[in-house]
């Protein structure tokens, strides 16, 4: 590890790291509860129930999807080789993903104008777009813990290196964690049946997603990479202890406030969705934990893969001044749409 | 098929279906912006009908570019690594800025635009319809510095054949950037302008709304007035700074195999099939020296042969040939439309002139023809540089891609969009054809705050329902 740098040249690219990190989070977070709709989707009763999912989120998935958009731009600003390396070698879960993000984009505006066969299909392209590059970025995470097959600093794995039991268990995992976002987020925004089913999804679903939480963790000592055996070593767990601790405490919270009450006694709408994101954020934090300080494991660092300075400060200016404005006409965006989205939001 | 060839034609497939809606998008964005303006200032509400309409096909367009463009932002990486491991530190940056000045901006107001309006005051609005509008012309200026600097590279250090920025003013304002910016963004607002007079010239046959089709109509001549002739000088001066940097691109637009003897000139080829192997053109018909003074604005002007350069590093002739002269082709017949408008107008008979009508339905489409051919003449002119002079395409390709992994990837995006854009297309033609309705709610003040919040499809079921003329 590189501990004797001095200035810009190491201290950027342990920023850029926090830059994709955040974007990577901000676009886990916010396009996870659209995706999680569409994976809720099945669960909808008529056409009616999916209009009123689809419609909490009709004027905030642009936005959204866009941090992943940052994340691409950014890792290519920022970490060039890791860029060029990562999409490469993982051709196949890229392509399905970015497939799968086209149907469900296009679905928004496409399955209020067709009908009948047309407005079904819609219905279920938006649905399958969405388990879809939900499942193809699981896989694209676990492809990169679990270590990229590298012979001389090129990838040597084929279409197929990344297959493995792990990739498609996290694959899975990832599915069943954006679905608990989606029931958490129509909880905050829904009110009546949809309000009430949703209700009923979070609680399996969060049991669901801490026990491939656990799974997934148990399997990372085991995994080629070892980028997780730091939380195994000496004392190392002892300081790591907090993440899964706070992870135990948030999925009891989450538990008792996804409830639809006692005696009439409504719980809080918005602390399921609050839970879920933070439980997001534990899993993201003891990833990048482990993971630290490399960005492809075990063959780039975060120093290895940067650009020089000139090129991550170049845009580590404009990030200074452009992101809190970013965020906060992204704010302003969910205030003007802010509360409860009824049950006949309709179309024209 | 090798994976180099078939990145190149997924390359080209995925980037011709995109480019075709933030074309569309950024012409209409400003067109919304002033329907929007004209609508606050005189409160006729026949403008805001026209927002409303013209904001669906907005919609539509605008998702259809958004997850086009994602496909895009990974292109480089998936099939092009070479290319981003050693342009990524110039390209990246500008790609990054794209995303926080522009495509943040757009998506985070556009929202507001397409279903806020009865949530926010009217000058809030206004100001939501504005910001998606600078985002799209704000996004042009990125992508545009982006490509421009891979046709003219200048203010990098190479070393150890990586690219790294030296100076980025000099990078970003490389000496064909502004030509190219100005090419296109007219060539946007040019095309949006002939899908908005060619649907007003429907509309008029049709009978469907004369007056806001008249409104739309006349408002379509005057831009195209001004822009199609801008855009004519402005093509010029494209093509001269392109023959100052790029000769060997201009060669091949012309088919120009050979130099002839001092002081002939160069002919214009009006017809000719270029034949790239024996480096000569069948069936050619030329006028002598039109070539020079339009090229080099003199009659004895001299430009570079193809055959000045070893084969190895001449484009493909005859794809780039024929573009240029479709493009070409499209801007003359555009000005001859634009022309007899004038003419029509001014006699009082616009409306009446069905083959001034006729004009405009016909050349509707026609600027996404003229628009694609351009891409295709400045982007196959190129070749075989990814970065012109530098980098070739065939060492910018990503290294044990198998061939029939990116087959397979190209048939998966072939039929998806065809799906896709055959849907969108076909959304868009209905929404069209019923056009727009008269006495559509405009914004109101106060009614925002407690309304609970109503999301929905900007345009509805409703609006495209078949054949439902008014």
């Amino acid at each position: 590890m590189l501990t004797t740098a001095d200035g810009a040249a190491f201290w950027l690219p342990v920023a850029w790291l926090g830059v994709i990190g955040f974007g990577v989070l901000m676009y886990v977070l916010l396009d996870g509860f659209v995706l999680g709709l569409g994976i809720l989707a099945p669960l909808s009763r008529d056409s009616g129930q999916l209009d009123h999912m689809m419609n909490t989120a009709a004027p905030i998935w642009d936005g959204n999807e866009t941090w992943l958009v940052l994340g691409g731009a950014g890792l290519m600003a920022a970490f060039p080789r890791a860029y060029a390396l990562v999409l490469s070698s993982l051709y196949l879960p890229v392509l399905a993903m970015l497939l799968g993000l086209i149907f469900r984009g296009v679905a928004f505006e496409f399955r209020f104008k067709g009908r009948g066969v047309a407005r079904r299909a819609w219905g279920a392209a938006f649905s399958l777009g969405s388990i879809v590059a939900a499942f193809s970025q699981g896989v694209i995470l676990a492809a990169l813990v679990q270590g990229l097959p590298m012979q001389g600093g090129q990838y040597s794995g084929g279409a197929w290196g990344w297959f493995s039991p792990f990739a498609v268990m996290t694959g899975v995992a990832l599915v069943g964690g954006y679905a608990l976002l989606g029931a958490g987020w129509l909880i905050l925004k829904t009110e009546g049946p949809l309000h009430e089913q949703a209700r009923g999804w979070a609680r399996p679903l969060m049991v669901a997603v801490l026990a491939f939480m656990g799974l997934v963790s148990a399997a990372l000592p085991y995994l080629d990479s070892r980028v997780m055996a730091r939380w195994f070593e000496g004392s190392n767990f002892l300081w790591l202890a907090p993440v899964p601790l706070l992870t135990l405490a948030v999925g009891w919270w989450l538990w008792r406030d996804a409830s639809l009450g006692k005696g009439g006694q409504r719980p809080h709408d918005a602390r399921p969705f609050l839970w879920t994101l933070a439980l997001f954020a534990l899993g993201f934090a003891g990833l990048l934990l482990g993971i630290w300080p490399y960005l492809v494991p075990p063959h780039l660092t975060v120093w290895g893969a940067a650009s020089p300075p000139e090129s991550q400060g170049f845009v580590m200016w404009g990030l200074v001044f452009l992101l809190p404005l970013i965020l906060g006409y992204t704010a302003w965006s969910y205030r003007v749409f802010r509360g409860k989205v009824t049950v006949d939001a309709g179309y024209h | 098929m090798d994976a180099l060839l078939l990145s190149r034609i997924q390359f080209g497939f995925v980037i011709s279906f995109h480019i075709l809606f933030p074309a569309f998008t950024i012409g209409l964005a400003s067109w919304l912006m002033f329907l929007e303006w004209r609508w606050l200032r005189t409160r006729d509400g026949v403008w805001w009908d026209l927002y409303k309409f013209w904001s669906k096909v907005f919609a539509i367009s605008f998702g259809m570019g958004v997850v086009s463009g994602i496909v895009m932002s990974f292109q480089f990486g998936t099939n092009w690594s070479v290319l981003s491991e050693r342009a990524g530190n110039v390209l990246g940056p500008l790609l990054s800025y794209e995303v926080l000045t522009a495509f943040f901006l757009e998506a985070g107001f556009l929202g507001v635009m397409l279903f806020g309006a009865q949530k926010v005051r009217p000058v809030v609005h206004l100001f939501c319809t504005c910001m998606v509008a600078l985002g799209t012309l704000i996004s042009t200026f990125w992508i545009i510095a982006a490509i421009s600097w891979m046709h003219t590279p200048q203010g990098h250090v190479l070393q150890g054949g990586v690219f790294s920025p030296g100076d980025w003013w000099a990078i970003i304002f490389n000496p064909s950037f502004p030509y190219r910016l100005a090419h296109m963004v007219l060539a946007a607002f040019i095309t949006t302008c002939f899908v908005i007079g060619g649907t007003a010239a429907w509309h008029l046959r049709g009978g469907v709304q004369r007056g806001m089709a008249l409104k739309m109509l006349k408002l379509s001549i005057a831009f195209g007035a001004i822009a199609v002739p801008a855009q004519v000088l402005m093509g010029d001066q494209h093509g001269l700074n392109t023959l100052e940097h790029q000769p060997i691109k201009v060669a091949a637009m012309e088919a120009h195999w050979h130099a002839g003897p001092p002081g002939a000139g160069v002919p214009l080829v009006l017809f000719a099939v270029p034949r790239q192997a024996e480096a000569r053109n069948d069936f050619e018909v030329a006028i002598p020296r039109l070539g020079s003074l339009i090229l080099t604005h003199s009659l004895d002007g001299e430009i570079l042969a193809l055959t000045s350069v070893a084969p190895a590093d001449r484009p493909p002739v005859l794809p780039v040939f024929v573009a240029f002269r479709v493009m070409v082709g499209i801007g003359m017949l555009m000005l001859l439309v634009v022309a007899a408008s004038c003419w029509a107008w001014w006699r009082g008979r616009l409306a009446q002139s069905a083959w001034v009508l006729r004009g405009w339905q016909l050349l509707s489409a026609a600027g996404f023809v003229a628009l694609l051919a351009g891409w295709w003449v400045t982007e196959m002119g190129r070749q075989p540089w990814v970065i012109y002079g530098l980098l070739r395409t065939a060492d910018a390709v990503s290294p044990n891609l198998q061939a029939s992994t990116v087959a397979a990837s190209l048939a998966g995006y072939a039929v998806v969009y065809a799906i896709i854009f055959g849907a969108g297309i076909w959304y868009l033609w209905r929404l069209l054809k019923k056009g727009p309705q008269a006495g559509e709610t405009p914004p109101s003040h106060g009614s925002g705050a407690k309304t609970p919040a109503r999301p929905m499809s900007a345009a509805g079921e409703a609006d495209i329902a078949e054949g439902a003329h008014p």
